[in-house]
């Protein structure tokens, strides 16, 4: 019997199964990380939290943690509303998402629910909480589309990428003066698919030629072969799309290509971890953002001193996870100190003009955050904003 | 379009060094190894931890992580093979052993290291560019491909002209034959799973360098890739897991450039598909002679 004869069905079967297992198994299923940052005792909302602390957005779920018990500290050391925190790990996944959720409103009866981190994570999610008639407050998705439309009780206080990179872009070209584009995004994830689609208009928009468009898969480590192919264009710019752990890669093996010209991210590339990981090769890169760090005001400097205390490097995440906590508390003040789903829900809608690290905030009609956007390069290893 | 067949070459010098220890083992037992992949990763992850965390030299850390993959694959040989050898369906029950270890060294890797990407310091290499023709290549590259291309050059020496070697191919032609004439069978084996375990760590290594993120579920992507390059090349033989590895980094460059990433594995898969209608023995396999 011939050899290739003897294996064909086996190796079929493996091929199938190999294939099959790739799909859910990236990250261990993690039920055990809840923690509470206040007492669980007495008169105060139970709020959920699904943070993505394992897998590949595990860069973003750490800080938005930081950023949620710095404002929790500040929020029940005040005379007001007092709020208790789960935090549970969404493993980056729609399906651990989904897993979470449930948690949260069947066992845990939370009264409202802060993320899930990722944007795909949230299109999968947060359709259960509305059915569930659960406020949702994302602190981080910025998916265009797909979020806040889901219903009414889906809010967020994070600037879509239709808002900050139009603004960014501009802002850019002004500094760069670029005319031709080469464009790079991960076609498999829907934060950065919607963020190639803004991306794609702004340059439109900014009379940009895109001389060459390329994708990628968020678990694909080598970018050679695309890199190649955008850097042979010749553009003027790199325009990328691409989460932290991705943007990393991306933007070092483009300087191992010989790019020295200039990056573009989207707000994938809004965390330390990005510097971090790129090190060198991260100078220059600019990307949009919704906080701005040197900001004087008031509930901005507070959010620095609160974050010095738990020692963890401010960011974007840690300031919009801080502020989802500082809404969701005047929120149950708007609600007259009631708890129930509705009175938050209401409450939410009441929200307007707030004090908070990323500005003057209030929501918009479709429940979307309205605040200034700024723009901001890596100098020296950290992000600095460009004024 | 130089510098796409240099892209190519570069990341088929990985998967042919990571197929060469793959089908070394599936010539020798007529078993695939499916820890291959846990094995590569493992090596990564002791280089990483020689580099970063015992502040190594990579010239030390990397004949260090390779010498462990071997021992990795010895112990594999011990636990997972060994005891099924001689069972009459040992082909089968050695396959779902090697996956079972597979599964408890990336628990074992998921443990220590954790879920996330773990990525060497930043200067671990010289970053370095070299022009080659209208093609640049890191030296850091250049030095990828050499090493694979010296590893695959010694295995192949050594399997032609050293004592190990001849005992090797021995037992791959029959290890009752091999046993008459006074080969210790069960060391011979060893030491197949010594050199295949041993040159996937390599590949290990040089991946983690390569895109710089090792995690405990890197090896998966690479393990189909292997699959299809041992397949292509015809399983068992050298040569042709060689060939099949740098052909098949270059038509992944080539699929993910022109077709985009959604394709990467598609072209591959198909070629492996259409070869196998073809030539269902793969490019240089064997005629199943010996078997009858």
């Amino acid at each position: 019997m011939s050899v290739a004869r003897r294996w064909s069905i086996p190796l079929l079967l493996l091929l199938i199964a190999a294939g099959c297992k790739d799909q859910g198994a990236q990250a261990p299923a993690s039920g055990t990380s809840g923690s509470t940052a206040a007492p669980a005792g007495g008169a105060g909302a139970t709020i959920g939290a699904a943070l993505s602390l394992t897998g590949p957005a595990a860069s973003y779920g750490a800080l938005q943690r930081a950023g949620i018990q710095a404002a929790l500290e500040e929020v029940n050391a005040g005379g007001g509303a007092k709020l208790n925190v789960l935090i549970e790990d969404d493993s980056s996944t729609k399906e651990q998402g989904i897993t979470v959720f449930q948690k949260f409103i069947n066992r845990d009866k939370v009264s409202a629910i802060i993320g899930p981190t990722l944007s795909n994570t949230a299109s999968a999610a947060d359709p259960l909480a509305q059915q569930a008639k659960v406020p949702v407050l994302g602190i981080s998705n910025t998916a265009p589309t797909g979020i806040t439309d889901i219903g009414n009780y889906i809010w967020r206080d994070s600037l879509t990428e239709a808002q900050v990179i139009p603004g960014a872009f501009k802002k850019a070209q002004e500094k760069l003066k670029f005319k031709s584009a080469g464009v790079l995004y991960g076609n498999d994830d829907v934060f950065t698919k919607a963020g190639y689609d803004v991306m794609q208009k702004a340059l439109a928009d900014l009379g940009v030629k895109v001389v060459g468009t390329q994708t990628f898969a968020k678990p694909d480590r080598d970018y050679n072969a695309q890199l190649t192919a955008l850097v042979s264009a010749k553009p003027d710019v790199l325009v990328v799309s691409a989460l932290a752990d991705n943007a990393a890669a991306i933007v070092t093996q483009a300087r191992q290509r010989g790019w020295t010209g200039a990056m573009l991210g989207g707000n994938g590339f809004n965390s330390p971890a990005f510097i971090k990981n790129a090190g060198a090769a991260a100078e220059g890169v600019m990307v949009g953002t919704s906080w701005n760090s040197l900001s004087q005001d008031a509930a901005n400097q507070k959010f620095l001193a609160a974050m010095k205390k738990t020692g963890v490097n401010p960011d974007q995440f840690s300031a919009q996870a801080y502020t989802g906590v500082i809404i969701l508390a005047e929120a149950v003040k708007q609600a007259g100190g009631k708890t129930g789903r509705e009175d938050i829900n209401a409450g939410l809608a009441k929200v307007k003009d707030l004090d908070t690290p990323l500005g003057k905030f209030s929501f918009t009609q479709g429940r979307d955050a309205r605040h200034e956007p700024s723009v901001q390069q890596v100098k020296d290893g950290k992000f600095q904003i460009v004024q | 379009m130089g510098q796409q067949v240099l892209n190519g070459i570069f990341l088929g010098s990985i998967y042919a060094l990571f197929a060469v220890g793959y089908t070394l083992v599936f010539g020798v037992l007529d078993i695939l190894n499916l820890a291959h992949q846990a094995v590569f990763m493992l090596a990564a992850f002791v280089a990483l931890a020689l580099v970063a965390d015992a502040h190594l030299s990579l010239w030390v850390a990397l004949p260090l992580a390779v010498v462990a993959g071997g021992l990795i694959g010895i112990v594999l040989e011990r636990l997972a093979f060994r005891p099924l050898r001689g069972r009459a369906d040992s082909n089968i029950s050695g396959l779902i052993s090697s996956l079972a270890m597979a599964t408890v060294f990336e628990a074992i890797a998921l443990q220590i290291f954790g879920p996330d990407i773990s990525r060497f310091p930043q200067d671990t290499f010289p970053d370095r560019v070299i022009q080659i023709g209208g093609a640049t290549a890191s030296l850091l590259q250049i030095c990828i491909v050499a090493i694979s291309v010296v590893l695959m050059a010694v295995l192949t020496l050594l399997l032609a002209r050293t004592r190990l070697g001849r005992q090797i191919r021995a037992v791959a032609e029959s290890p009752r034959a091999a046993r008459i004439l006074g080969v210790n069978v069960d060391r011979a084996i060893a030491m197949a799973f010594f050199l295949s375990s041993a040159l996937g760590g390599a590949a290990g290594v040089l991946f983690g360098l390569a895109f710089n993120s090792i995690s405990p579920d890197v090896g998966r992507g690479v393990e189909l890739k292997g699959l299809a390059v041992i397949i292509l090349g015809g399983m068992g033989s050298i040569p042709g897991a060689v060939i099949a590895g740098f052909a098949l980094g270059v038509i992944e460059v080539f699929t993910v450039a022109q077709l985009g990433s959604s394709f990467r594995d598609v072209v591959s898969f198909a070629v492996l598909f259409l070869v196998l209608i073809a030539r269902p023995r793969g490019l240089l396999g064997r005629a199943a002679a010996r078997e009858a």
